[in-house]
């Protein structure tokens, strides 16, 4: 398959009051054309940042101390200004997390969607505005000619998102970040919009950066998954290879933390534990603190990615040959079965 | 639409009424008569009295008043400055400039207000933000007759650039300082609001979305930012009226200004109570007016408010 974007021992600090927080401490990955890769993990992992770094739309306070991301034969982070707005918004576009604060509010749908076409593909604005009703009705909105002059605060918020994403798509974008796309709609509009999403990569062969936090709602969707903590990436994978046979004590809490049919309310799992300080991160293994298997060489250097197949990387002390065997636990097995099962 | 600018302007006459309601009361606490001269007997006092109407009640006398205004546009007679001109007469050879300078003083202190605080608020934390906020914090500290004082003596006496009082042939000249002075404060305030807003709208996430579009910044800011910021500062208008009533009052007397407010402050100095009642009457009517205008405008940028009935408000 053919790379499409590269990002390279990424290394992102933010300068903060407090000190400088490493936000990223060294990502690396590839994104292929057509595929849609999920980057999961939970708040403050670095999920975020890492695809800011891409949109090249990095708050003020951040520096990149190290690492390229190659897209297209150049470093985005090496670009001008003005050469990433070219980028920006045509080749490389975003779906925003809360459709209910994205929209502007004081213009109507239509222009704001038309805007990027104006601004990359140069169309005449007749045409543009076919094209826009064309999208519409491409997202699933109903009678599109009539909602071209809606404002936002009309729509519903499985409406808005279905414009957001309309917007993300103007541009005929290569790839498209999603940045936790479902986690402001309640469950019966997020499985619409994922569902939307998908329908829309397999016609557009868009390649997907799917950001989330929940392994559950990218099971049927993601090509490939990239799991973060503390800033680094934990573990990749093939998704059969991170959902049925993931080595990470921290994938498996990840996917005992998806709530399923079976469960009941007051057993809601969690992970025991918060992320660590990034302004003076661990010199081991991050997670360490909080894992269960927790080995003594954790404490003292950080693991290197053990390679489990030709797709399927793990970093954790876990996987040396000298470490004790342990494997996911069995009743988390059994509910990923269950959970898998079920249509998500 | 029509329904709800009916419903206004039904409350504001309501309003209108009430004021002059309480206004007649105030008078009648004031102390002193307009007959106030030493050689009057308390008889000569008492026939002036019941010639004018004054013997009567309040009540009475508001009654009267609203009949005349609404029946014939009467707003009565002047008992000391003119006697016995018609006021609608005196007021209405004055007003004009009343509103000509009132008017400069909005369009002079919005514009600059708002390029101010655009500036200040695209240039956070550079020279050009602190200097929007020194005059920002000078301009809503400082009354409006010290301003009024300060550039009479610089740019009236010292350079001689703009006259000093009033110039009956020269009136556009005349204007300058006073609708400078009296903008000050809505510089001040609007180039506030701006700042703020904008620096708000900035963190908000369609402006995020807005930049991933690959926008320039200058195309973010003016068709995304701009009339975003600007329902705030729209809001802020109507109190922003205020105090350029209150301020024109002490500037017109300052400037020697012939309008309707130098009229106000005479008349309540000779106790001419017809006249206070009038003047007061048409500052409120005006005030009132320029709130509802303020509303309208509201709609017409802030769609959300615009659109009655149909679609979801969140």
């Amino acid at each position: 398959m053919k790379k499409i974007l590269r990002v390279n021992d990424l290394r992102i600090s933010f300068k903060t009051n407090s000190g400088n927080v490493q936000a990223i401490r060294g990502v690396s990955f590839n994104l292929f054309k057509g595929e849609t890769l999920a980057i999961v993990g939970e708040s403050g992992s670095g999920k975020s940042v890492t695809t800011k770094a891409i949109m090249g739309m990095l708050a003020n306070n951040a520096t990149v101390e190290q690492g390229s991301i190659l897209f297209d034969g150049n470093d985005i982070l090496k670009l001008t200004k003005r050469e990433l707005t070219k980028i920006r918004g045509s080749r490389i576009s975003m779906i925003f997390q809360d459709p209910m604060t994205s929209l502007n509010p004081t213009m109507t749908i239509g222009k704001q969607i038309m805007e990027s076409m104006l601004e990359h593909r140069k169309m005449k604005r007749s045409d543009a505005k076919i094209k826009v009703i064309e999208l519409l009705d491409l997202v699933g909105i109903e009678s599109p000619s009539k909602r071209f002059k809606s404002y936002p605060h009309q729509l519903s918020g499985g409406m808005r998102q279905r414009v957001v994403i309309a917007i993300a798509l103007a541009s005929e974008p290569d790839i498209l970040i999603a940045d936790e796309p479902t986690t402001a709609l309640d469950v019966t509009i997020q499985s619409q919009i994922l569902e939307l999403i998908k329908e829309l990569q397999m016609k557009l062969k868009i390649s997907i950066i799917f950001i989330t936090h929940d392994l559950g709602v990218v099971a049927n969707m993601a090509d490939r998954v990239a799991v973060m903590y503390a800033g680094k990436i934990v573990e990749y994978g093939l998704s059969d290879e991170i959902y049925y046979d993931s080595k990470h004590p921290y994938t498996w809490g990840l996917l005992a933390s998806v709530p399923d049919m079976s469960t009941k309310v007051d057993m809601l799992y969690s992970i025991p534990g918060t992320t660590p300080n990034l302004i003076s991160p661990p010199v081991g293994d991050a997670f360490a603190y909080r894992s269960e298997h927790t080995l003594k060489i954790d404490f003292e250097e950080q693991p290197p990615f053990f390679k489990v197949s030709d797709t399927h990387y793990v970093a954790s002390w876990l996987l040396h040959e000298y470490a004790p065997k342990i494997e996911m636990p069995e009743h988390l097995q059994r509910r990923i079965k269950l959970m898998l099962s079920e249509e998500y | 639409m029509t329904k709800y600018i009916l419903k206004r302007l039904g409350m504001a006459a309501l309003t209108l009424l009430v004021i002059l309601f309480i206004l007649f009361l105030l008078l009648e606490f004031m102390p002193g008569s307009p007959f106030n001269d030493e050689k009057l007997s308390p008889d000569q006092i008492a026939n002036l009295n019941a010639l004018y109407g004054l013997d009567k009640s309040p009540v009475i006398r508001f009654l009267i008043f609203v009949k005349n205004v609404v029946l014939h546009q009467d707003f009565g007679i002047s008992f000391v400055i003119k006697k016995n001109a018609a006021i609608s007469d005196m007021i209405s050879s004055r007003i004009g400039i009343t509103i000509k300078i009132g008017l400069q003083a909005i369009l002079i202190g919005t514009v600059t207000g708002i390029v101010l605080g655009v500036i200040a608020g695209i240039k956070r934390n550079t020279i050009f933000d602190t200097l929007t906020t020194i005059i920002a914090v000078l301009g809503v500290s400082i009354p409006s007759y010290v301003f009024a004082l300060g550039l009479s003596y610089y740019f009236g006496y010292k350079m001689r650039l703009f006259p000093i009082t009033f110039d009956i042939d020269d009136t556009v000249r005349s204007m300058v300082l006073p609708s400078i002075a009296l903008s000050m404060f809505v510089i001040a305030q609007t180039a506030r609001f701006m700042r703020m807003e904008l620096i708000d709208i900035f963190k908000s996430d369609y402006i995020q979305l807005a930049e991933s579009k690959g926008l320039s910044n200058l195309k973010v800011i003016i068709r995304h930012a701009l009339r975003n910021a600007m329902i705030p500062v729209i809001t802020v208008l109507g109190p922003l009226l205020v105090g350029l009533m209150t301020g024109s009052l002490v500037v017109e007397k300052i400037f020697g200004i012939p309008g309707i407010g130098s009229l106000l402050i005479q008349a309540i100095q000779v106790n001419d109570f017809n006249v206070v009642i009038a003047i007061a009457f048409i500052y409120s009517f005006l005030y009132i007016f320029v709130n509802l205008l303020v509303d309208l405008l509201y709609g017409i940028i802030d769609p959300r408010i615009r659109v009655q009935g149909g679609g979801t408000n969140a």
